[in-house]
């Protein structure tokens, strides 16, 4: 394609001199054009059309070229990102010990983003560049010899020095990818250590390191752009100097009548044309060489040694492996870094269906055996034999399906609570998606691309559960499967909190919404009885709450977004309106001002740290001073003459009373009239636009932006009455219980999304997630590494026995941290300096008097 | 009942007689008023103590368990206080408390609870007061009872 356009390219160089020489001066007009008789103007005409005309096939040959080499470029970077990230996935742990987080990232998003343009440009732009440049050139030999031969006198001498200076830019760009690199690991560490960095008051030595190496990139990049901007005017010198032969020799010739005035202008035209070409060809020089410096070192980085196969995480096992069976390791080394031993000569068995128990102080090595066993680290020397296979020539397949594993730093990702457990069992993609809004030709497109890119053909939208090994036969058993599997890790009163306090989409989930309306009904009849009746104060779309905050009273529902939020309802246009048709406005700026002056009573006196002002204060410490400053305005002028803004401050205030914790009698009955007036204004005038802003509460409707507490108790415990929360608490379980919610409340509480690294969960209930995670797939060997080390006591000794239970028949591996928990296990196996000291029953070792057992049992 | 309501009662009420009524309105502010039905439990002997309570309307009953009866000690109205023996010695409650008689009372929690006293030592001697007389009341029971014996 690019070859197809030279021709062109060289016609509609040619046409200028045709068009001057021949179509302006009138010299050798051809009588007639293709049969047909024209004169001058209509000549100069037709030429002047093909010109256009070979203006547009020119440039759509340069659309047409660059948009084929975007694509390749992006298809490029594509790949190439793909590849280091699959590598990054195979990399030997210890690696990351070399490689931090932010300089991985640095390199698969930034540094190869140019590699992925020039990639696209590699072949296309010098053969499309170095074409033009010599289509132009033959057509300057061809008007004149000298004149092409002036044209490139320089070239060579360009061609020496370039290179020359370019060699120092090189080393300062690899430079500059070194700099930004360390840059980047800092960046990455220091959003790791923030915690350590406040608690030692870090900042600034922080900021110091920063300075330091923005200092040091700015150095570089100064000195690359003098040196760039160096080699560019050396540049442009040159191409300067040429025209200067054209007009000396040119003109000469010119006026000694060996070179038409055409062929000059033409060739003065081209000339134009050509600095473009070589211009990029020597930026293509450029690029190329930075290019290669950033593959070289991105490269370097990417090959570590020992890094997995690509077949071990890919290749797929028969259907029925099983690594049930005896244990063995032998002779197992690991070198440190520095090639000193950690771990020397370590052996140990166990029989098919053992359970044992690994103690001994924490520099012993067990955790190490724990990670050599479970494959993540790869020995120095010996080998481990499980059912016998040798665990190192088996795929990652075997070890992360057969084999369980949980260390002490449990890790969740930002997902459901459920995806997170059910990531255990996700390998591969097992069934197709199905659903109704599957576009297939986008499917189809999209699987295309990857193809083309060299990426994953695996589909995300399929069903990647592994039913087969969960054990279960339909999606009502994975259901039961992850109720039981909640409760042997002791999560299940966890999952069913964040259910009570999740939300549904009605729409999605109608009969689950339905059954919820059916308790909100069960509860309301149990309220019946008298002894607490008056525990809950029900929503009422015809009575004041005075348990809700006056907000609540007026919107009666539960904002959706942020127009009707507490904080910003006083401001909203709309509500504002409403207040005014229903005299509500100045009203609200009154009690406003008598909520402000019962504040400024009650809390100015207090020191401005005091606890009561985050908990019971209506107005922050820092405005109290602001407040009283509006009051005696309001006293010397009254409300009315008060400024608008002034009068917003009071009338933001009545928002937030709940008049029946608040006790501060302001809420009178004309003003609760009046309340549930623009209760009504509010619902029937709402503006469309703001109709998705706000969750009516109705009695007959599930509502989707409460909770599912919310949505049974429909209503407000009373704040006034003893023990009310219990009693509702107690009275919401009761009605949970009779109607059976109880796991599909659990259920609303799996699809809990856990936030970034769980950070919206508690250390221990992370810790579960990741034993329920291990567990779900039912391995053949499951080991343990200080796995509920976040737990109680209490819940510890649970978890621990279900386990044991759970994994009756099959291997268990677990390192505990204290030697205590070791009775229950088969064999106790104490670790001590890198190797096995002791192994035996518990009571056994318990029983001689100098066991190591003994002496690690007296120290807890 | 309003706070400044709620205010003035304590105000009435010989413990809380020398404090500013802005003070004591700040202390009803802070507390929550619960009302209780009849025969309900405000605490139970042996619990854990949190929150003393003043009586603002109704009747607490006190009584401990004496085997398997509940033996009657005290009927304490309007303007007394129950609660504070578990915060001032932090032992668990003494004795079990029911209301009757429609009982309403501020529930002052344990911090609220020293920082009253520490700020207001009328209120410590006062109750130094009432609880002397407690005691006094106390021996004499004991010694009735020895009596009888």
């Amino acid at each position: 394609m690019t070859a197809l356009s030279f021709p062109f390219l060289y016609f509609s160089l040619d046409l200028p001199k045709i068009i001057i020489n021949k179509a302006i001066s009138g010299k050798d007009i051809p009588s007639d054009f293709f049969g047909v008789s024209i004169d001058q103007v209509e000549y100069l005409l037709i030429l002047s059309l093909a010109f256009l005309m070979l203006v547009c096939i020119n440039g759509g040959f340069k659309f047409y070229v660059n948009v084929f080499r975007g694509q390749l470029g992006e298809r490029m970077l594509r790949r190439l990102r793909f590849d280091l990230l699959s590598r990054v996935l195979r990399f030997p742990l210890p690696q990351f010990r070399r490689v931090s987080q932010g300089e991985v990232i640095q390199m698969v998003t930034a540094e190869v983003e140019p590699l992925g343009g020039f990639v696209g440009d590699s072949i296309a732009l010098p053969a499309f560049q170095g074409g033009t440049l010599i289509t132009i050139l033959i057509f300057m030999f061809v008007q004149d010899w000298m004149l092409g031969l002036a044209a490139i006198a320089l070239y060579p001498i360009q061609g020496y020095i370039i290179p020359k200076l370019q060699w120092h830019v090189n080393q300062l760009g690899k430079a500059r990818v070194r700099n930004v690199r360390r840059l980047s690991e800092k960046i990455g560490e220091s959003v790791s250590g923030i915690e350590e960095l406040h608690a030692n008051d870090g900042a600034r030595r922080v900021l110091a390191i920063f300075t330091e190496r923005l200092g040091t990139i700015y150095d570089i990049r100064y000195e690359i752009f003098q040196r760039k901007f160096f080699i560019k005017f050396v540049n442009n010198f040159i191409a300067q100097l040429t025209p200067f032969f054209f007009y000396s020799i040119g003109g000469y010739l010119v006026i000694k009548g060996d070179l038409t005035f055409g062929a000059l202008v033409a060739i003065l035209a081209a000339y134009k044309d050509l600095s473009a070409p070589w211009k990029e060809l020597l930026t293509y020089y450029q690029r190329l060489a930075d290019s290669k410096i950033k593959y070289d070192q991105v490269i370097e980085q990417f090959d570590p040694p020992g890094i997995l196969p690509e077949d071990a995480q890919h290749a797929e096992l028969e259907a029925d492996f099983s690594l049930a069976g005896p244990i063995s390791a032998n002779n197992l080394s690991v070198l440190d870094d520095e090639g000193q031993p950690i771990i020397e000569s370590l052996s140990f068995q166990s029989e098919k269906s053992e359970q044992v128990a690994v103690v001994g102080p924490s520099s012993g090595g067990k955790d190490l055996a724990a990670i050599l066993m479970a494959r993540l680290l790869i020995p120095d020397g010996g080998q481990i034999k499980v059912a016998d296979k040798l665990t190192l020539d088996l795929p990652e397949a075997a070890t992360g399906r057969r084999m369980g594993y949980v260390g002490p730093a449990a890790f969740v990702f930002n997902t459901s609570l459920r995806e997170n457990i059910l990531l255990g069992a996700m390998h591969q993609p097992l069934k197709e998606a199905t659903g109704e809004i599957i576009d297939l030709d986008e499917k189809k497109r999209n699987l295309r691309n990857a193809e083309l890119s060299g990426n994953s053909l695996d589909d995300l939208q399929a069903d990647w559960v592994d039913y087969k090994a969960i054990g279960a036969n339909s999606e009502t058993e994975l259901r039961e499967k992850l109720l039981a599997l909640l409760k042997t890790v002791d999560l299940d009163g966890d999952t069913y909190d964040l259910g009570l306090r999740g939300t549904i989409d009605p729409d999605q989930n109608n009969v689950l919404a339905d059954r919820i309306l059916a308790a909100r009904k069960a509860l309301q009849n149990r309220l019946k009885q008298p002894e607490i009746s008056n525990s809950i104060e029900l929503f009422d779309s015809e009575k004041f709450n005075s348990n809700a905050s006056v907000a609540e009273n007026l919107l009666f529902g539960t904002p959706v977004g942020d127009d009707f939020i507490l904080e910003n309802i006083a401001e909203n246009q709309y509500v504002r309106e409403i207040l005014r048709e229903t005299g509500l406005e100045e009203e609200f700026v009154r009690v406003g001002r008598d909520v402000a002056s019962t504040m400024v009573e009650l809390f100015a006196d207090l020191p401005a740290d005091h606890e009561y002002f985050s908990q019971y204060s209506f107005i922050a410490t820092d405005d109290i001073p602001e407040f009283q400053i509006l009051l005696g305005r309001a006293d010397r002028l009254g409300l009315e003459a008060m400024e608008e803004e002034d009068r917003n401050r009071f009338l933001a205030l009545p928002f937030k009373l709940i008049p029946a914790r608040h006790r501060l009698d302001l809420i009178t009955e004309p003003i609760i009239d009046r309340i549930l007036e623009a209760r009504r204004k509010f619902a029937e005038k709402i503006p469309d636009d703001l109709r998705g802003a706000i969750e009516f509460f109705s009695e007959e409707k599930y509502n989707k932006s409460a909770t599912l507490q919310d949505n049974i108790l429909f209503g407000k415990v009373a704040s006034d009455k003893a023990n009310a929360s219990e009693q509702v608490g107690a009275l919401i379980a009761e009605v949970i219980e009779s109607e059976n919610l109880r796991s599909i409340i659990v259920e609303v509480g799996l699809d809990f999304q856990v936030g970034l690294s769980g950070s919206k969960l508690s250390p221990a209930q992370r810790q579960k997630i990741c034993l329920a995670r291990a567990l779900v797939r039912c391995p053949d060997i499951l080991i343990l590494n200080e796995a509920t080390s976040a737990l109680d006591s209490g819940s510890q000794t649970k978890v621990m026995s279900n386990i044991m239970a759970a994994t009756k028949g099959r291997n268990l591996l677990w390192v505990l941290q204290r030697v205590a928990l070791a009775v229950p296990f088969d064999r106790v196996m104490v670790m001590s300096g890198g190797r096995v000291v002791e192994t035996g029953g518990f009571e056994e070792l318990k029983g001689k008097a100098d066991s190591v057992l003994n002496n690690l049992l007296r120290a807890e | 009942m309003t706070l400044n309501k709620e205010a003035e009662l304590l105000k009435d009420l010989p413990l809380f007689s020398k404090v500013d009524l802005a003070k004591l309105k700040l202390l009803a502010f802070t507390s929550e008023r619960l009302t209780y039905d009849d025969n309900q439990i405000i605490f139970n002997e042996g619990d854990e103590g949190d929150a003393a309570y003043i009586i603002l309307s109704g009747t607490a009953v006190v009584s401990i368990a004496q085997g398997s009866k509940e033996l009657e000690l005290d009927r304490i109205n309007k303007g007394g206080f129950v609660g504070d023996i578990s915060l001032l010695c932090d032992v668990p409650r003494t004795a079990t408390i029911t209301a009757q008689n429609s009982l309403t009372a501020l529930q002052i929690k344990k911090d609220t609870f020293f920082n009253l006293i520490a700020e207001f030592p009328e209120i410590a001697i006062e109750m130094m007061r009432v609880l002397a007389s407690r005691l006094d009341n106390t021996s004499k029971q004991l010694r009735d009872a020895n009596s009888k014996t």
